[in-house]
Parts: C-alpha cells; sequence; structure tokens
C-alpha cells in the first residue's frame, strides 16, 4: 500500500468527515456562510499574501516562534522518583511555551487566522464562545488590532471563575455576554453563539476557538494550531538532532493537542498522548468523553460525547474551565478509533498538584488546562528512559487561575 | 406514498384556504397534561400539529422553547415517550397530521432506523429535524422517505435560487420557510417581504409552503396565510401555556384552556384570511 493511503494526515474527506466524525450538523440559515467560509479558506490558505500576513503577524504580534525549553529540574525530579523505586528512568521532559504567546495561550494563533479571513470575507463584527476566557482574550485581542466589533458568549458560572480574563476583554473592547442557560458553561457559550450567529448571518463572523463545529473549522483551526507541531519538529531538531519521542497534550475541545499532533502523526516512532479532564474522578462527574462518552451530533458535528441512554448531553465537569465541555473535536474522536492517538485523564486533583509542582521547579505557573497534561507526564516520564525525548503542550499560563487555586489552596490550610 | 399531510393539504386546497399549524413541545409541562393539550388542538382549528422532542441544548430556539423543553425533560419526558404519547393521540384522531421537530441527536441515539419504524407505528407522518441540512440526508432524510415519512424541510432568508433546488431536491409534505434569519420567538415576520420569498420558493416547487417564526397573534397569522399555504405558530402558544403555570412550573386547571384558547383565535385568524390569488 502508498504511504499516502495510510496517511494520518489527509483528513477531512469533502464533506468534512474525518471517518465517521464531523460532518456539517447546522440549521440551513448557517449553511450557506459554512459553504462561503470554506470557499474564502481554501482561497486564503493558496495565497502568498495572506501566508505573508499570517508570518509576519505571528513573528512580531505573537511572538513566535514559541521556545522549546528543557525543563531540567521537572525531568530531574521524575528521575529521582524512578530512581528511588528501584529504576533508572526518567524521560527528558521538553515544555512547548505556549503560554509565551501574546495573550498568554495557544488561542491566539488560531484567532489570528480566522480574523484574517474574516477581513477577507469583509465582515465586520465577530462572535465568539469561551470557557477559561483564553480564547475570547484572544478574539478581543485581534478585533482590537483590527477595528472589529466583539461579542463574547461566556458561561455564568466561568464568568465567576475566571473573572481576570473577562476583565481583560473588557478592557480590550469586547462584550462580554454571560450565559444564564443550561449549565452555564462553555456547551452553553456555544449554543449561545450560535443563536447569535443565525440572528446575525449577514455580517457576522463566529470564530470559534477549537477543533470542533461544522466543517471547515475543525480542519481549519487544526491548521492554524499546526504551527505548534512545525516549529516544534525543527527546534527538537536543532537541539536533540532528531524527532521527538513522545507528545503530550491536554484535551478539552483539543485545539493545542491537534497542533502539536498533527505534523508527527505520520511518524510511527512517536508516541502521542491526549490528556481530558476526569474531573471529580471517571466514575462521577468529569469532562473526559472519549474515555467516558460515546458518539453522537451536537454543535455541528458528529462526534464522541457525555450524554444519557436518551441522548441528551451530561453536565460535565472539571475544575478547569477550559475542559469543562462534554465533546471533543472530531479529529481526535477518529485518532482515538483507529489507535493512533493513546487518551488518558487527570482529575481535578492530580491537576491541582502538577500545578504546584511546575510553579515550584520551574518557576512556570501553567493553566490549569495544560496541568492536566504535566500530571501524566509525572507518571509517564519515570517509566521512560533517559534518552526518550518527550515534548508537553505548555497550552497556556496560569495567571488567570491564580485566584481560584489560591481560594482552594487557602480553604484547606483552615 | 400519500400520507395525511398531503391529503390534509388537498382538503384545504378545496376549501380554498390555508393551513394552521402549531408547534408544542411533547411533555412540556409534563407528558398527561401535554397530551390533554394536543388532544385538545384539532378542535380548536389545528390542521397540522408539530410536536417538539424536548433537547438539552436546542441552538435554533429561543428562551421560550427552551425552557419549554427543560420543562418537559425535568417532567422525564423521553423520545420513547413522545413517541408514546402520539400513539395515545391517535387512538382518537387518525387523520391530523403529526410532525415530530428537533434536533438529531436524541434520534441518532435511539437509532435511526429503529426510530423510523416506531415513529410510523406511533402514527407520525413526518419529520423536520432542525441540524440535518441538504448535505447530511444520507444519515436520516433518504431512510425517512424510503419509511414513507416526509422529511420537511427548512428554507430561510440565506437559502438564496442557487441554493433552493438542493434544499428542496428530498423535500416532501411541505416546505418549511423560516420567515425572519434568528431563533424561534423572535422578531416578527414582515408579510410582504414573507409574500415575495414563498413567490420565489413557489417558482421551484409544487410543495405546499408553510411560514413560521414571529408570528404571534391572530392578525399575523392571518396576514401570512394570506401569502402561503400555511402559518405555523410556536412560541406565542409555548407562552401560552408557560403563563399557565403555577410558581413552581406546575400545570393548573387553566392551562390546555389557556392554548386552546389561544389556538382558536389563532386559527380564527387562519380562516378568515383571503384566498391567495395563485
Amino acid at each position: 500500500m502508498s504511504s499516502l493511503r495510510n496517511s494520518f494526515r489527509s483528513g477531512p474527506d469533502e464533506r468534512g468527515h474525518f471517518g465517521m466524525f464531523g460532518g456539517r450538523f447546522v440549521a440551513e440559515t448557517l449553511m450557506p456562510l459554512i459553504l462561503d467560509l470554506e470557499k474564502a479558506y481554501a482561497d486564503a490558505k493558496g495565497d502568498a499574501a495572506f501566508q505573508r500576513d499570517m508570518a509576519r503577524y505571528r513573528k512580531d504580534y505573537i511572538g513566535r516562534p514559541s521556545p522549546l525549553y528543557f525543563a531540567e529540574r521537572l525531568t530531574e525530579h521524575l528521575r529521582e522518583i524512578s530512581a528511588a523505586s528501584g529504576g533508572a528512568g526518567g524521560a527528558k521532559i521538553y515544555l512547548k511555551r505556549e503560554e509565551l504567546n501574546h495573550t498568554g495561550s495557544h488561542k491566539v494563533n488560531n484567532v489570528l487566522g480566522q480574523i484574517l479571513v474574516a477581513r477577507r470575507m469583509g465582515k465586520k463584527r465577530i462572535i465568539a464562545e469561551t470557557g477559561a476566557g483564553q480564547h475570547g482574550v484572544a478574539t478581543a485581542t485581534l478585533c482590537a488590532r483590527f477595528g472589529l466589533d466583539c461579542v463574547v458568549y461566556m458561561g455564568a458560572v466561568d464568568v465567576a471563575r475566571q473573572e481576570p480574563n473577562v476583565i481583560r476583554m473588557e478592557m480590550l473592547g469586547a462584550k462580554v455576554v454571560p450565559v444564564q442557560s443550561g449549565t452555564r458553561t462553555l456547551k452553553d457559550a456555544m449554543n449561545e453563539a450560535l443563536r447569535d450567529w443565525v440572528t446575525n448571518v449577514h455580517d457576522t463572523f463566529y470564530c470559534i476557538g477549537t477543533v470542533a463545529g461544522p466543517h471547515p473549522y475543525p480542519m481549519m483551526v487544526r491548521d492554524f494550531q499546526s504551527i505548534i507541531g512545525e516549529e516544534t519538529r525543527w527546534q527538537m531538531q536543532e537541539v536533540e538532532g532528531r524527532l521527538p519521542d513522545s507528545l503530550i497534550a491536554c484535551i478539552g475541545g483539543g485545539s493545542n493537542a491537534m497542533g502539536l499532533f498533527h505534523p508527527f502523526l505520520d511518524e510511527s516512532s512517536v508516541e502521542i498522548f491526549g490528556v481530558e479532564a476526569a474531573g471529580h474522578g471517571l466514575d462521577k462527574q468529569h469532562a473526559a468523553s472519549l474515555t467516558g462518552g460515546r458518539p453522537g451530533v451536537l454543535h455541528g458535528n458528529r462526534t464522541y460525547l457525555l450524554m444519557d441512554g436518551d441522548g441528551q448531553i451530561e453536565d460535565a465537569h472539571s475544575i478547569s474551565a477550559g475542559l469543562d465541555y462534554p465533546g471533543i473535536g472530531p479529529e481526535h474522536s477518529w485518532l482515538h478509533e483507529t489507535g493512533r492517538v493513546t487518551y488518558l485523564s487527570a482529575t481535578d486533583e492530580e491537576a491541582l498538584g502538577a500545578f504546584q509542582l511546575l510553579s515550584r521547579l520551574e518557576g512556570i505557573i501553567p493553566a490549569l488546562e495544560s496541568a492536566h497534561a504535566i500530571a501524566r507526564v509525572i507518571e509517564l516520564a519515570p517509566r521512560r528512559s533517559k534518552d526518550h525525548l518527550m515534548v508537553v503542550n505548555l497550552s497556556g499560563r496560569g495567571d488567570k487561575d491564580v485566584p481560584q487555586v489560591g481560594d482552594i489552596l487557602k480553604g484547606r490550610k483552615k | 406514498m400519500t400520507t395525511r399531510i398531503d391529503t390534509r393539504f388537498a382538503e384545504l386546497r378545496k376549501q380554498g384556504r390555508s393551513a394552521f399549524v402549531t408547534f408544542l413541545m411533547a411533555g412540556d409541562p409534563d407528558p398527561a397534561t401535554s397530551l390533554a393539550i394536543i388532544r385538545a388542538l384539532p378542535k380548536a382549528g389545528a390542521d397540522i400539529i408539530e410536536i417538539g422532542m424536548p433537547f438539552t441544548d436546542p441552538m435554533a430556539d429561543g428562551p421560550a422553547v427552551q425552557a419549554a423543553g427543560r420543562r418537559a425533560l425535568d417532567a422525564g419526558m423521553t423520545l420513547t415517550g413522545t413517541l408514546r404519547m402520539i400513539g395515545e393521540f391517535r387512538k382518537d384522531d387518525d387523520s391530523t397530521p403529526v410532525v415530530l421537530m428537533g434536533y438529531y441527536n436524541p434520534v441518532y441515539i435511539y437509532g435511526v432506523e429503529k426510530f423510523l419504524d416506531d415513529a410510523r407505528a406511533a402514527g407520525v407522518d413526518g419529520l423536520i429535524v432542525v441540524d440535518l441540512p441538504p448535505e447530511e440526508d444520507s444519515e436520516l432524510c433518504i431512510p425517512a422517505m424510503k419509511a414513507g415519512l416526509n422529511f420537511i424541510r427548512l428554507a430561510t432568508p440565506t437559502t438564496d435560487d442557487k441554493r433552493l433546488p438542493a434544499v428542496l431536491a428530498n423535500t416532501s409534505g411541505f416546505v418549511y420557510y423560516v420567515s425572519i434569519t434568528g431563533i424561534t420567538g423572535s422578531a416578527a415576520a414582515d408579510s410582504t417581504a414573507v409574500g415575495a420569498a414563498v413567490g420565489r420558493i413557489k417558482r421551484h416547487t409544487s410543495l405546499p409552503v408553510c411560514v413560521g417564526f414571529g408570528i404571534r397573534t391572530p392578525d399575523a397569522a392571518r396576514g401570512i396565510a394570506e401569502r402561503s399555504d400555511g402559518a405555523v405558530v410556536g412560541s406565542a402558544l409555548v407562552d401560552a401555556l408557560s403563563a399557565s403555570l403555577d410558581a413552581e412550573g406546575k400545570a393548573t386547571s387553566g392551562t390546555v384552556q389557556a392554548v386552546a384558547s389561544l389556538a382558536a383565535a389563532l386559527a380564527e385568524g387562519v380562516r378568515s384570511a383571503r384566498q391567495a390569488a395563485d
């Protein structure tokens, strides 16, 4: 068989399917827009001027490339753990420093691309959904930069637990709408954004924050985030002279993970791990759609979802607002079923532990989302040999989580 | 295959009038009251009954229909329960067409083949599934047609002449024209613009064209009925139901009558419409 036919990187097909996942499950009102967007994105992709703009803003506005940093003390710490249990392992851990991007997370990579596409389409009003607020902040930032109106939908629960980001968005000139329907988290913010879009189709561009939604969003967002993996590839070549041996990233919708993974999917020597949020535990309330859900249709695509036996969507739970979503991008569902990527999970407690460990050992306060990936690194790295090169995507910084984590830790001291 | 929907429109054509189409959520505010309301609708003048399949995440619905779905789910309504309710309704009424309306996930999880079998057996005539555009016809539309159920498509102001043929290709029963870009229960439809849009759709199809979204009063229903083959009223009926509930959101002795009275007034509006000059 040809290597092309065996590729994990050839999806989606022309109808937006990754295997049985993906598709375009939207109301008729939105369908013409989605077809327009598909065309506009294809045009942009093939336009040298668009690519030049992307490269320029990535470098001078976002601050790319983001460093690939050898986490020496974390590596040493996990080697000691391995030695304490009689082992000689402890992978060499590199952090892909997406938290150093302008606005503090990987989200800006995607927003830059979508805003440049929106401008080509002549759209003047941008809407977005946000969970932790990172995508909302990135969207508000680029709307400020390009003089576009910006409305961000955010679940009322998330507005309360991620207040620093709400203030940032408002300072940047965005209107933040707290969503009171449903569970008042990310899923409901997305419902409300879709309701806005269907009402204001004529002038509004929906800037989706993750690799989910109707085609072409999962593909387009993946393409914009793939810069993470592309850089990792040449950076690792530069420092170690070879490919990494494993990749790890946290997953809510899954855009930071897809961005890191995609350029490596056809490198069979590279182990790939996605980490979902196990919340209070997989037998309790959690947000691990692949581990605890099954295929269904929501928000424009077929993918793994948390739901009851009647097809009603269930409430997700995670300490991290950015992972608190009952679904996952359709390409992840496909990579799960094909077995190319191994999907693990980490609980709220494990993420809190990893959050503190990385802060103390490396002087880097990670986002609670990214801390889920670190939590699995703590377990996986000691079981790998010392010449194993492990890359973890540090997708966001934890400034926004400082008040929330501070309150939790203070509560425990009492 | 002739369905109750085809038969009903043939009768209405003979009478020279448009259809009055009602929408209410199955199981709102509880399964027993919901069945009593649906039973009262034909007598109140409903020509076609649309019944919502409750879903946790109704992306195209406004606050009224969202709340109706929430009440129904809280009262224990399921898709199985919805089909059972239609079966009960059919025991006394074998002529009023029933159309199920909702979102795909509950149907997908129920299983498409089993759903179509059970829906037919219960006496369902047609389906409207908001998040299944023609691009996804292989999911449910084609199997439903094969099973003898009408698959009723939504056309919207954004569905231009280039796209209309694709939207109409596998549509049967009637075409549901969504008169505004937006969610259910929001802005009012402008009847002149609606007339132009209905004319545009009719140049592409011989199917009846019903119009919904934004119709709240008997006058508005008459205006729409004069320019189309049917007026669909949903959120206004749901609001009347909601206003009749007690402080805990439970049905009162006035709930069935509140919905039936508004339905009767709206039906009167539709029946008073001048015959469309087509």
